[in-house]
């Protein structure tokens, strides 16, 4: 009796690694960032882009309106490419679009705004990245939908229609 | 005069030379152990992206906080996810990774042990 424990005992055990990994073959490899999340958005001070004065981040959101955050920069070649959409989202003036300008020469950023027209209600400056962490953002472009203070939505990569079809569903 | 002026040079470069080596031993720490979420297998140390270099600022301004190791990691936790840190804490997703190696030291111990010293 005691001699069939042992072996009985490896199978099972060799069984279980067995079918842990082969459950583990399944899950996806492929990182993904969660996007729904429904975290408080940060506080922090910065510039503003045009005036350069000192603002607080609880002077731009207010509390019963719906924002949609937009991390954008000159030198990025996907948020020219968004630029039309989000141009096309102001029109609507369901949401306000708020832009956080990325590690930009501020010269160039407003030949930016200049050439494809200037969709956002406000324009901050994220000069160093720091900001854009804090955002828990990854790059640009990037847009955050918020709500009440919280991130409802997080679009990662360059708007589409797709997404703007999706946004506005979202804020209706 | 020469010396005043050598003075002056060696007063001036104190401060740089003792440029906190100890808070920066503990940047290129916690960098190391921080993965770089927009590269293909590297640590926000090894990387030279935007959004490493960020991130390296962001450290150095909580170390400068003075936040601790672990709040620092934390922090990067609440904003990222636990996919940011190279070395996760034991949770209900990576108990296994944790567990298993000494279960299996421990079966394998019991195994050698039953087999071989007992048998004698």
């Amino acid at each position: 009796m005691k001699n069939k424990i042992l072996p009985f005992s490896v199978i099972i055990i060799f069984g279980i690694i067995f079918f842990i990994f082969y459950k583990g073959l399944e899950d996806s490899k492929i990182y993904t960032p969660d996007v729904n999340t429904k975290k408080e958005i940060p506080v922090f001070n910065t510039k503003e882009f045009f005036s350069g004065e000192n603002v607080k981040s609880s002077s731009i959101f207010e509390l019963d309106k719906i924002y949609l955050l937009n991390i954008w920069s000159s030198w990025c070649v996907p948020c020219r490419q968004e630029h039309p959409f989000l141009m096309n989202l102001n029109l609507d003036n369901k949401v306000n679009i708020i832009g956080m300008n990325y590690k930009d020469n501020l010269k160039n950023a407003e030949n930016f705004l200049e050439e494809l027209g200037n969709p956002y209600k406000e324009i901050f400056i994220d000069i160093d990245g720091t900001i854009a962490i804090e955002w828990g953002a990854y790059g640009v472009p990037e847009s955050f939908l918020i709500y009440k203070n919280k991130i409802i939505k997080k679009y990662i990569g360059p708007l589409n229609q797709e997404l703007v079809d999706e946004i506005n569903l979202l804020i209706k | 005069m020469k010396f005043l002026r050598f003075f002056l040079i060696f007063i001036l470069l104190l401060p740089l030379s003792s440029l906190n080596a100890e808070e920066y031993d503990k940047r290129n720490k916690i960098t190391k152990n921080l993965r770089c979420l927009i590269c293909q297998g590297q640590s926000v140390y090894d990387s030279d992206s935007e959004f490493a270099n960020s991130l390296k600022i962001v450290v150095d301004k909580k170390l400068k906080e003075g936040l601790s190791e672990e709040q620092i990691y934390e922090y990067f936790k609440t904003k990222y996810g636990e996919w940011i840190l190279y070395d996760p804490g034991i949770n209900k997703n990576t108990y296994i990774l944790w567990l298993l190696p000494i279960l299996i030291f421990l079966i394998g111990g019991a195994i050698i042990y039953k087999s071989f010293i007992v048998r004698k």
